[in-house]
């Protein structure tokens, strides 16, 4: 095992300082390791991750070695020629599980925004004390984005979060985390074979989910609550000006219709086999509140904005994979983890099911994989 | 899922969107239009070709469109007004897609209609006041659909038609313009 700097690498350096799983701690849970502190309804600090995986390397005496970086995998006689900061491995098989989120996407728009304003990405954000005084824009209303309006908006900062396409979850649903319901009703379940638009679910936004003691719901209407201006998703910058689209009604429509039909199945669910006693009484949501009218345009060079932050999602970057698998959009392409003869992948969105990318979903993924490469092994033998 | 007819074939579009997912040359599409001032504020418009496929395209008749201004403009209506195309391409592009939604859900309608106000402060055009933009401050469009469907289900086909809909981008997010003079 290659890591590229030390065990959890990506938690120990790549968050912000308040960021908490979205999983609660119940759900952390890995071959031979599982949590078995006081609050299975919590969510880990990025230190207790980070102690987690630790805790995993040791129990699974997987063999690590840290500080070694991969600069090339090519394919050659048969297997693949790793090349690394230490040296050159050949190998009759790879796993790559380098995960999805190894590069903020900004979009190529925010080189049209004014040089006084500062630019931050969710790699670069660490608490709001890095944060000029005065006005935010917060670009994206996945998790990320709500999470970083949240915090920004309780520093005392105006805060306006440009949205488009999101995804909204209430934290609890019938007394039960709503994480528990996508586990315990199937829905994580779902296999990629299974999924009617498997691309579409690969490029789905993390939902608007927060991991907070209090267990808070981090909807819009909660960051409305606070504060935080809504606008529509950022279609340009042109002249200094910030254009958002005329468009936040629909998808506000769209996310609640979709959360109403998730919690409809899990209701459907809840109803059969007498699982209504392992929950709450069924509960619905207030719609989300639309502003009357939301702005289409904002000043950048009024002064207004300080800071834009980019919650514009992650991507992967592959730039040492020279194998021919990687699409024109920069995605590794592969069937349910199969890349090629021999290359696999772990930890990628919907890889195999909707739980791919969680800690609890890894399991599975990893005995069908692993099975595939021995199966390689054994043939290529 | 059982069979209705909505008239829209979707399987058409489906297998288009295959094809075009690995020929995006193939999906470059050029729309034209055509206009000839008539006299005072009266023009006349024709469509009638455009590119797509990779070739010339003509429609199966040209259509000629007449825009001008109403009387209390100090104009002589020979048409609606250039805004209120806004509305009618609007409008028919939403209904399209509440149709092709509905076909693609396996929902069978029976009647879809909509109403459209935009509503345009004319202050901005006639300068009147420099804080007042140009083009419509609102649009509100409110269907009125009768279809084999939960509430819920026709909210969902709306919230779709909208979500996939050229001209719902086109008025609601900033486009490029580039006019010259020929």
């Amino acid at each position: 095992m290659l890591e590229r700097g030390e065990v959890a690498n990506s938690w120990r350096n790549e968050r912000w300082d308040s960021l908490r799983l979205l999983t609660p701690n119940f759900q952390s849970r890995l071959p031979g390791l599982r949590y078995e502190g006081p609050e299975p309804d919590g969510y880990m600090a990025m230190s207790e991750v980070t102690e987690f995986i630790e805790a995993f390397a040791k129990v699974s005496a997987a063999p690590v070695r840290t500080g070694v970086n991969v600069t090339s995998v090519q394919p050659a006689d048969g297997g693949y020629r790793i090349t690394h900061s230490e040296g050159v491995i050949q190998a009759r098989a790879v796993v790559i599980a380098s995960g999805a989120c190894n590069l903020p996407a900004v979009p190529p728009l925010h080189e049209a925004v004014p040089a006084h304003v500062t630019q931050l990405t969710p790699f670069s954000y660490r608490n709001p004390d890095q944060v000029p005084d005065g006005g935010v824009l917060v670009v994206g209303g996945s998790a990320t984005g709500a999470q970083l309006a949240a915090e920004l908006r309780l520093s005392g900062r105006p805060v306006t979060l440009s949205t488009g396409e999101h995804v909204r979850l209430p934290r609890t649903y019938r007394d039960r985390d709503v994480l528990w319901w996508m586990d315990a009703s199937g829905v994580w379940d779902q296999r990629h074979d299974e999924v009617e638009d498997l691309e579409r679910a690969r490029r789905l936004p993390s939902p608007q989910l927060v991991g907070t003691p209090a267990r808070d719901t981090l909807d819009l209407n909660a960051l409305t609550s606070m504060g935080v201006e809504l606008v529509g998703r950022l279609a340009t910058v042109r002249d200094g000006r910030a254009l958002f689209s005329g468009g936040l009604r629909n998808v506000i429509s769209l996310s609640d219709l979709k959360m109403e039909r998730l919690l409809a199945t899990f209701d459907e669910w809840a109803t059969a086999d007498g699982r209504a006693a392992l929950v709450g009484p069924p509960e619905r949501f207030e719609p989300t509140r639309v502003p009357e009218r939301s702005r289409l345009q904002l000043d950048l060079e009024s002064g207004e904005i300080r800071t834009i932050v980019w919650a514009t999602g992650f991507r992967p970057d592959y730039r040492w994979l020279d194998v021919p698998v990687v699409d024109a959009k920069g995605h590794l392409q592969h069937e349910g983890g199969v890349a090629a003869p021999g290359l696999y992948a772990l930890g990628l969105p919907v890889l195999r099911r909707r739980k791919s990318t969680f800690i609890c979903g890894i399991e599975d993924d990893a005995r069908a994989v692993i099975g595939d490469l021995a199966r390689h092994l054994a043939g290529s033998g | 899922m059982t069979a209705v007819t909505n008239g829209v074939n979707v399987q058409a579009l489906l297998d288009a969107r295959e094809v075009l997912k690995g020929a995006p040359e193939a999906a470059q599409f050029t729309w034209r239009a055509s206009a000839k001032w008539q006299t005072g504020v009266h023009s006349q418009i024709k469509v009638d070709s455009f590119f797509g496929l990779g070739e010339e395209q003509k429609h199966e008749a040209e259509s000629t469109f007449e825009a001008d201004h109403p009387v209390i403009f100090a104009a002589t209506d020979n048409g609606i007004t250039p805004i209120e195309y806004l509305l009618v391409g609007l409008a028919s592009c939403l209904t399209a897609g509440v149709a092709s939604v509905a076909e693609n859900r396996g929902i069978q309608l029976r009647s879809v209609e909509s109403k459209l106000e935009g509503a345009h402060d004319i202050r901005g055009i006639l300068g009147a006041d420099s804080d007042v933009r140009n083009g419509f401050n609102d649009i509100k469009v409110t269907f009125t659909i009768d279809a084999d469907a939960s509430k819920q289900e026709i909210e969902a086909l709306v919230a779709q038609s909208q979500k996939r809909s050229a001209v719902f981008d086109a008025l609601s997010n900033p486009t490029n313009i580039t006019v010259e003079v020929a």
